[in-house]
């Protein structure tokens, strides 16, 4: 026994030698520990002790895992409808999705910021970013739904957001995708770039006490693609850094004309000199449109308005906001290590990682330490901004984070591996293949002041022979690792949905206990709610009918209704009565083109527009498991033709078999 | 060898057993879903569990022989969202029975308990039980304050013609 434990640790051992010298790992289950299946075990009945929130990529929506386990707990939708439960086919929530293009049903969700006070994780909100047509979200993490979708003018592939400052005052959005901007005339010559193309970056402000969003300002910039970011720390507090690629200004086949240049650039803003000119009323007010779009959760419904302007302030104006540090090749992850001192650029064609000295660019600035400017910008030397190089880290850092003890973990895309390095000596301490081709990388806390350095969790970008096959598309693979000791330890691979980009992740206790478990009925304010049977009801207004209707477990009231006409508008107000926890109640009806179903939350009311296209008889009913008489929740709706007299009447237990008419239940 | 494995996890078992208490923290709360004990092991497992009372939070419930009106009132507002779509006023059973007479089928102390403790009293109290036998649908829990829950039970009482 103990001789077949020997060799089996050695052969263990072997194979994560072969790893440190192939580029690949060759086999799939390589190098698990023995004790990994204990670590990752949370017994039936117990919790995880991690939320980590995952971006969904191209599905637009978040998702919600628990660590150790990697249990899938929630999909919350944000950018994208979510027929499962209503979201965007409901007229409650419809506005949500509303833009200046108008109803835009899907997005690209990359990244996630939790909301943070003093540098920390505070578990109220998580912002989201929407890539495809510009937008912020942020997310209740008491109720674990889409609160507020803020759109954004001047933009184009909305990439480095949404990342926040150390209080929360401001999200930010930078645009990947330079345009012209939103006032000028966009027809024009793609070639004509350089002159008619600007990029923009984005600072909305967020109310402290109720999270709600504003578009404070937004800075102009040279036509260059930014990619990532984060807020300084401590004494770098003041300070954003973005990455950026396409300093070439190519507008053709980036993947060569855009890796031209030997060196690209990380940009340095300080915000706070930047907020200070804003509130001079520097920079000029321009009229743009962008849709502001609000959840009332008393109400259960959103809004949408249409904003009409934003303060625009040019980069070159302010000789003291921006600066470029030159990042060597294309630059993706741009990370500001817990003390705010290091910033670590990842880019992503160098065989090395530059870390810059927050001093020293501060020095840099007093000495006027620069090499010329870039479109009226200064660029700053890079020996005078850097602190120093890991060299030989690995193939394709990509993006860092950090574990609290002086150690930064970065992923390296080309070379399938995360690596962990000192921050200070620059040293590469361990390095452990990832299966394959990791994005980024989550540490709980791991981009604030204070990491929780346990886990880091590593999304990949290529999944191949992880899982059973399940034909071309394959879900996206997810790796955790422990890193409290001196070696990475893969514990557990895990399939996610959509496409991963960023994740964040903060331990269950400081988000569990507040969670919401029903709506107060007595509370709920939407224009159509029925509170109580005694009140659900049936109104014609013209061709408009609305439907006042209860749930409770297990019947509608009214659950037969008659007198509906074809070309009738039909609103169907759906109240559950339910009081408790883990008693949503759905609705459907049989045959309705581009709607879904409905899931009405205990307390909730949530709306379902119909218009009957031809007479019959509609069953609806409850699609979410209610209780033993859960088949029974059912109903009619009777549809005549448009010129028909048959009188409006609705009931529920009183419309009684026709005994006249009615064949007998058993025939002797 | 194989005496020796299945004494380790007894072993492993008894650890876990004398562990379970303490790390309460940690542990879903399931007594929404939990399966419901018969009602022999209620009472035999705890002798001094008074039927009659129920089990909650309710002792005693300070009643008069004349109706509070207004109290009623407030209470037929409560019942009208929260409970008339499954109780009708008569003594016919809709999704749970009518409540014509429920005054003088159970005491105030069973009925405040029954409806602000409603998962525990369908769990252990033999009368929730056999009622639960009857109507197959678990009560709600509809989350009524003492005070909601002290009204509804002064309407129950004008329904059953206490003046």
């Amino acid at each position: 026994m103990k001789k077949n434990n020997f060799f089996n640790y050695a052969w263990i051992s072997l194979l994560v030698m072969g790893g440190l010298f192939s580029c690949k790992p060759k086999n799939a289950s390589d190098a698990v520990s023995g004790d990994a299946a204990q670590r990752v075990y949370v017994a039936p009945g117990k919790y995880d002790e991690v939320y980590n929130f995952v971006s969904g990529g191209f599905n637009g929506q978040l998702s919600v895992y628990g660590l150790p386990s990697g249990r899938l707990l929630k999909i919350v939708p944000i950018f994208s409808v979510f027929p499962e439960n209503g979201y965007g086919y409901s007229e409650e929530t419809k506005p949500m999705l509303n833009t200046s293009h108008g109803f835009v049903p899907w997005d690209d969700q990359h990244h996630l910021e939790l909301s943070q006070t003093n540098g920390e994780i505070d578990g109220r909100w998580i912002f989201a970013n929407a890539n495809n047509t510009p937008r912020v979200a942020r997310v209740d993490l008491t109720t674990f739904k889409t609160a507020e979708i803020l759109e954004l003018p001047n933009s184009a592939g909305n990439h480095s957001s949404p990342f926040i400052t150390e209080n929360t005052e401001y999200v930010v959005a930078g645009t990947r995708f330079a345009v012209p901007m939103d006032n000028d005339n966009g027809d024009v010559p793609i070639n004509s770039y350089r002159k008619n193309f600007k990029a923009s970056i984005s600072f909305i402000s967020v109310d402290k006490n109720s999270g709600n969003m504003n578009l404070a300002f937004q800075l102009q910039l040279p036509p260059v693609d930014f990619d990532l970011s984060h807020a300084g720390k401590n004494k770098s507090h003041d300070w954003f850094f973005f990455s950026c690629y396409n300093t070439e200004q190519a507008n053709t086949l980036l993947e060569v004309n855009a890796s031209q240049r030997d060196k690209d650039f990380i940009l340095a803003v300080n915000w706070k000199k930047l907020e200070e000119y804003a509130k001079q009323g520097k920079g000029k007010t321009e009229a743009v449109q962008y849709a502001h779009n609000v959840y009332d959760e008393n109400k259960h419904m959103a809004t949408s308005t249409i904003e009409k302007q934003v303060l625009v302030l040019d980069a070159k104006d302010f000789k003291d906001v921006c600066y470029f540090i030159p990042c060597p090749k294309s630059p993706h992850g741009c990370d500001v290590d817990p003390s705010g001192e290091y910033i670590v650029g990842s880019g992503k064609l160098a065989a090395l990682i530059p870390v810059f000295s927050f001093n020293k660019i501060q020095q840099a600035i007093a000495n006027k330490k620069f090499i010329g400017n870039y479109d009226g910008i200064p660029v700053i030397e890079y020996e005078a901004a850097l602190y120093g190089e890991v060299k030989k880290p690995g193939l394709g850092p990509l993006h860092t984070e950090f574990d609290g003890r002086g150690n930064a973990i970065t992923t390296m895309f080309v070379s399938s591996e995360i690596v962990k390095w000192n921050i200070k000596d620059l040293k590469v301490i361990d390095r452990e293949p990832t299966y394959y081709s990791p994005g980024h990388l989550c540490i709980p806390g791991g981009d604030t002041k204070k990491p929780n350095g346990k886990y880091v969790i590593v999304y990949n970008k290529i999944t191949k022979d992880r899982y059973l096959p399940t034909g071309p598309e394959l879900a996206q693979a997810a790796q955790l690792f422990d890193i409290s000791g001196d070696k990475m330890k893969l514990l557990l691979d895990f399939p996610t949905v959509g496409e991963p980009h960023y994740a964040q992740a903060v331990a269950a206790s400081l988000i569990r206990d507040k969670s919401v478990k029903y709506f107060d009925i007595n509370k709920n304010q939407n224009p159509y709610v029925t509170k109580g049977e005694a009140d659900s009801k049936v109104v014609r207004n013209g061709k408009r009918v609305d439907i006042y209707i209860t749930q409770i477990r297990s019947h509608f009231s009214p659950d037969n209704i008659e007198g509906i006409k074809v070309g009738d508008e039909v609103y169907w107000h759906v109240t559950n009565l339910e009081q408790d926890w883990d008693l949503p109640h759905g609705f459907a009806i049989k045959g309705v083109p581009n709607n879904a179903e409905l899931l009405v939350m205990p307390g909730e009311t949530q709306t379902y527009k119909w218009s009957p296209e031809k007479p019959g008889i509609y069953p609806f009913y409850c699609t979410d498991f209610c209780s033993a008489l859960h088949q029974e929740m059912q109903g009619y709706v009777r549809v005549s033709p448009a010129n028909s007299n048959v009188p409006l009447t609705f009931s529920t237990g009183k419309n009684i078999p026709d005994a006249a008419t009615a064949p007998p239940l058993l025939d002797k | 060898m194989k005496k020796l494995i299945i004494l380790s996890i007894f072993g492993l078992l008894m650890v876990a057993c004398s562990n379970s208490g303490e790390k309460n923290e940690t542990t879903a709360n399931t007594s929404g879903s939990a399966s419901a004990a018969t009602s022999e092991t209620a009472s035999s497992s705890n002798p001094s569990y008074d039927p009659n009372r129920g089990e909650g939070k309710f002792t005693h419930v300070e009643v008069s022989s004349t109706l509070d009106a207004a109290m009623a009132e407030a209470g037929n507002k409560v019942y009208t969202v929260k409970c008339s779509a499954c109780h009708k006023l008569t003594d016919e059973k809709l999704v749970g029975p009518g409540w014509k007479g429920v005054t003088q089928r159970h005491t105030p102390e069973w009925i405040m308990n029954f409806v602000t403790n409603t998962d525990d009293m369908l769990t252990k109290d033999p009368k929730a039980q056999a009622m639960l036998e009857i109507c197959l649908v678990r009560m709600p829990n509809q989350h009524l304050t003492d005070q909601e829950a002290r009204e509804v039970y002064e309407f129950m009482r004008k329904n059953d013609g206490v003046k």
